[in-house]
């Protein structure tokens, strides 16, 4: 129900876009107001995620700890699952951004015959979610040709890169493909394993469905129907150049494409693709395991008022020798 | 805020990696590609058409140009017949270029624009163009 409903809302939004640029002629706030509305809100609405979760105190380390901390000097210590130091925690972060260590080390529980109890290492999602982030990440890069001009250097070799099977005119991009059967994947996989089915919202099901339809929509123009690249640039650097203007020629899947994108990265900040920030402001991956190292001391504690033991025998150090207490100091 | 310079300095990053087009194109002018079709062969022409319509042909030449390698070179067949009737044969030295002999001012113009990088030189020989 979550992903039909999904799957209905992101038809819905292609619908948005194929009516009112076809039927009521929007161009101009589908090619203009829309991008930079949705850009807007996604700048501001990021910066405004990250500072209030930089406003939410820490007190104390909340490291989860994969391994061995730093013990005595004869036990070997995780370094990079129970980082210690700040270097440690640079490298821990650099491996989670990049190669998704946390996910590698993800396990299936099975209950086999007997019965008994089995865990297995579960590689696939992390293959998936690899395959996804970092083609979605080339697809996003190569896009730049769209908004400079001349185009930088660096995007001629990862296009070449790209399409090296030259397969086809215009020559297939493989990060195209692979990102649409990642995201793919990621769906089927929701729907497919009964218990990851029911922990799946619609708030899993609809990025998802947004990606795919961004992807096929990019695909249909790239390959099947053609859209009108030199028009589609005039537009970005337009907009990018904060002078824009609809050029002529702009076929109307490109301002599905385009609204679809749009959609995206208006939701970014108020969803959890907002994980792109909060990897990096993740306690439990950020902070060193220090505790037995360094007083950490919890940053709203107030001033406590104190009596010591020597206070309070001056104040009543003649009651407690006629009393017959003893006392520290005569 | 907690640990602020560090969450501003990733901020100030995420910010600049967002705006780099911004920041790269200005004071670059963008050159709305014009491509020219001033050639004398063209310029002859009672009626100036192409094998297929302008808008069909602005769209679709890479694929046309893709069946038709495929046409010659795999099964031999020489001879296009347009949408209007019309026969063309299919060679983009001879036949394409042949109108179309200004590279630079006709090809060159969108492709660099849009940075499309085209692997027809590889094998065929670019027209020689004579500086005006």
């Amino acid at each position: 129900m979550n992903a039909i409903l999904s799957l209905i809302a992101v038809i819905g939004l292609a619908l948005i876009a194929y009516i009112g640029v076809n039927a009521a002629g929007l161009q101009f706030f589908f090619g203009i107001v829309v991008p930079y509305a949705a850009m807007a809100l996604f700048l501001l609405g990021v910066i405004s995620r990250v500072v209030k979760w930089g406003r939410t105190p820490v007190p104390f380390r909340i490291p989860t700890t994969c391994g061995q901390q730093q013990t005595l000097p004869w036990i070997k210590q995780a370094k990079f699952d129970n980082p210690s130091t700040g270097g440690g925690v640079i490298m821990r972060m650099i491996l989670e951004v990049f190669l998704f260590r946390s996910l590698f080390s993800n396990t299936k529980f099975e209950l086999k015959e007997g019965p008994k109890v089995a865990y297995s290492s579960a590689k696939w999602l992390w293959l998936g979610g690899l395959a996804f982030h970092w083609t979605f990440f080339v697809v996003l890069v190569r896009h730049l040709r769209l908004f400079t001009s001349p185009v930088p250097g660096f995007l001629n070799g990862i296009e070449a890169l790209d399409g090296f099977l030259q397969v086809g005119i215009p020559g297939v991009l493989i990060s195209g493909v692979v990102l649409l059967a990642a995201a793919t994947y990621l769906f089927l996989r929701r729907v497919f394993i009964p218990n990851v089915r029911y922990i799946s919202l619609a708030a899993d099901y609809f990025p998802l469905f947004l990606i795919m339809s961004v992807a096929l929509t990019g695909i249909l123009m790239r390959y099947f129907v053609r859209a009108d690249i030199v028009s589609i640039k005039r537009l970005t650097m337009g907009l990018v150049s904060f002078s824009p203007s609809i050029p002529e020629g702009l076929s109307v899947i490109f301002y599905i494409h385009l609204f679809l994108v749009s959609t995206l990265f208006a939701y970014i900040p108020f969803s959890k693709i907002m994980h792109l920030g909060g990897v990096f402001l993740s306690p439990t991956r950020n902070l060193a395991n220090n505790s037995r190292m360094v007083r950490h001391i919890n940053p709203w504690n107030y001033p406590v008022e104190v009596h010591t033991y020597q206070e309070y025998e001056d104040e009543f150090r003649d009651k407690m020798k006629n009393a017959g207490i003893p006392v520290e100091k005569e | 805020m907690y640990n602020g310079g560090k969450i501003i300095l990733g901020l100030v990053i995420f910010v600049g990696l967002f705006a780099f087009p911004i920041f790269y194109n200005t004071g670059k002018t963008a050159d709305v590609p014009k491509p020219s079709l001033d050639t004398p062969v063209i310029n002859q022409m009672e009626k100036k058409e192409c094998v297929e319509s302008k808008e069909w042909m602005k769209a679709n030449h890479m694929q046309l140009l893709d069946s038709w390698r495929d046409s010659v070179l795999r099964d031999g067949n020489l001879v296009y017949e347009s949408t209007g009737g019309k026969k063309y044969i299919m060679s983009l030295q001879n036949n394409c270029m042949h109108c179309h002999s200004n590279k630079k001012q006709f090809c060159d113009s969108c492709h660099s624009y849009a940075n499309v990088k085209p692997y027809c030189w590889t094998c065929h020989i670019a027209p020689k163009e004579n500086e005006i």
